[in-house]
């Protein structure tokens, strides 16, 4: 074992950078995507759903039962299954691109669900204002929920980033690039301990970084 | 200005109100009481149109509410403000763009708007905290901006659904004499819902009792306390809390009589020894004066000092409120009951 270590080793030295730099765009792909996506679909689930302003039981209970599944299905499975999508969608099976559809399919549940107890949150009172006002469901959706909720939504975010980016390092075994990769293919199968650590202190520091981030985001939103 | 006619709600077998009619003219403001389950919220449900009436109609200005959907229902809210007891301001937007949400959702520009707002918050005094959050605003302060934002849309109406519940007596005699004074400059018909007694009395015109989804009774503020007999009037002007069964004489502020602990004891003594029931006369002042009524007691031999309590409102001039007198015997209770009911004052023996 004459590998040479730490900053000397090239995988850390030459492979690092690029692929923090992967994950970082991985991540922030994936959780923009997913805040895209996700937000409509909370919004449609709350307002769907028993209570909310356009209540349709029977469409909330298919809607809820599909975030269900796509959430219940553990995610290296999903990545798996969503190979023929990914190459649909980006041309390739591979590579980060790829794995940012996996992780956005993966993610807009899991941001829906929390987009919805988010919502669930603001009070009877003002939407009942709002209508009182002659507001429509979409004003009161756009002035009052999204708005009176955008610190929880905001949070809401930030979990689901911190969760993608645990996702892009599963993504890594299955060729999807980023540190993942770099831990299993170095880390893992060539036994270098050095890399291993290495991509450990890279992926605590994003998560950190994205934790404290979101933090000061939503504490700045927060006017209660 | 407000007209209500047959308004009937039905919950499943729960008659939540039951042929309501009411009307208030211009101008007026107008008490709407009743304990909780009376019927009150679901009123202003069906007068707001959150909920639809299941028989009866809600007219505004002359315009049904009963018979709109969708945008025309929209349309019909702007014409009431409405205030609620938790204001329910957005905690997102600052004092000034509260203000002008209902201006915002009716489609008004901004700069117009703000202004309006502006405008709005100088009204209620708050012109100095525009910028300010919910969260950085007192419990009045809220209030304030919440009725600014009542009036945003220049309604006709405002409804105020228990205003000062949520307020200590201090901020509630502010927010109420504010209604009062935008009434006076604005000429809005005011509706307040409260199961406060000291609402009504302070500012209310007009007032209606509800009851089991009925109402009860209805009238002029002076019609309705000086209705000899009523519990309502007795709710309105209550009687400070004493009887034979208190020991120490009468220290409520409002009281008017009970300075002689000795009429207390005496009667007291009177009831222990020679097994005399103590006899309770009320009284009902309504127009006629305090000193009229002491007159006509000490007539039949009744003096001041047998006064256990009062209370006595001045409301449009007129003294309005309750009397209660202390007799040793029921021969001298029917005595003053008739004494004073041939000079046209309504009196009964109290339980």
């Amino acid at each position: 074992m004459n590998d040479p270590m730490w900053f000397d080793n090239p995988a850390i030295t030459q492979q690092m950078l690029p692929a923090t730099i992967e994950t970082l765009l991985m991540t922030a792909w994936s959780t923009g995507l997913a805040v895209l996506f996700g937000l409509p679909l909370g919004i449609w689930l709350f307002t769907t759903s028993k209570g909310g302003l356009t209540a349709r039981p029977a469409l909330y209970r298919v809607l809820s039962f599909i975030v269900d599944i796509t959430r219940s299905i553990p995610f290296i499975i999903l990545i798996i299954a969503l190979i023929p999508f990914a190459r649909f969608v980006v041309g390739s099976a591979l590579g980060w691109q790829a794995t940012v559809v996996s992780l956005t399919v993966g993610a807009i549940p899991f941001y829906a669900r929390l987009v919805e107890n988010s919502l669930r949150e603001v009070s009877e009172g003002k939407v009942e204002a709002a209508l009182m006002m002659g507001a429509s469901n979409g004003q009161v959706v756009r002035q009052v929920y999204v708005p009176e909720a955008k610190p929880g939504l905001i949070g809401a975010a930030t979990v689901t980033s911190v969760t993608l980016v645990s996702y892009t390092a599963m993504a890594g075994a299955v060729g999807g690039g980023g540190l993942g990769a770099l831990a299993i293919s170095y880390g893992y199968n060539r036994y270098q301990a050095d890399t291993m650590i290495a991509c450990i202190i890279v992926l605590v520091l994003i998560v950190t970084l994205i934790q404290f981030i979101g933090d000061r985001i939503a504490r700045a939103v927060d006017h209660r | 200005m407000i007209e209500l006619r047959g308004l009937r709600k039905v919950f499943g077998d729960t008659v939540a109100l039951a042929e309501i009619d009411l009307s208030v003219p211009a101008g007026e403001i107008h008490g709407i009481v009743g304990r909780s389950g009376a019927g009150k919220s679901t009123l202003i449900r069906c007068l707001t149109g959150l909920d639809s009436p299941s028989s009866g109609t809600v007219s505004i200005d002359g315009a049904d509410l009963t018979d709109r959907s969708g945008s025309g229902m929209r349309e019909a809210r702007r014409s009431i403000g409405m205030v609620f007891q938790h204001v329910n301001l957005l905690d997102s937007r600052t004092a000034v763009h509260n203000v002008a949400h209902p201006l915002q959702i009716a489609g008004v520009s901004k700069a117009e708007r703000l202004a309006k707002a502006h405008e709005l918050l100088e009204i209620v005094g708050l012109g100095d905290r525009a910028d300010n959050y919910p969260a950085q605003l007192s419990g009045g302060q809220k209030q304030r901006v919440g009725i600014a934002r009542a009036l945003a849309a220049e309604p006709k109406v405002l409804l105020c659904d228990e205003p000062t519940s949520a307020l200590d007596a201090s901020t509630t005699d502010q927010i109420l004499g504010l209604i009062r004074s935008l009434r006076d400059r604005l000429g809005i018909t005011v509706l307040i819902i409260t199961h406060e007694m000291s609402v009504i009395r302070e500012i209310c015109d007009s007032v209606t009792l509800l009851a089991d989804g009925r109402v009860a009774r209805t009238g002029t503020l002076a019609e309705v306390i000086s209705e000899p007999g009523s519990t309502l009037a007795k709710d309105l002007v209550p009687l400070p809390p004493i009887g034979l069964d208190d020991t120490g004489p009468a220290t409520d502020a409002d009281a008017v009589g009970a300075d002689g602990a000795g009429t207390d004891d005496a009667g007291t003594d009177d009831a222990g020894t020679s097994g005399v029931q103590i006899r309770l006369v009320e009284v009902a002042l309504a127009g006629t004066s305090l000193p009229q009524v002491l007159t006509c007691a000490q007539s039949v031999g009744v003096s001041a000092d047998a006064i256990l309590a009062g209370a006595v409102e001045t409301i449009e001039g007129r003294q309005v409120g309750r009397i209660r007198f202390t007799l040793a015997s029921a021969a001298k209770s029917k005595e003053l009951i008739a004494a004073l009911e041939a000079e046209g004052i309504y009196a009964e023996e109290a339980a």
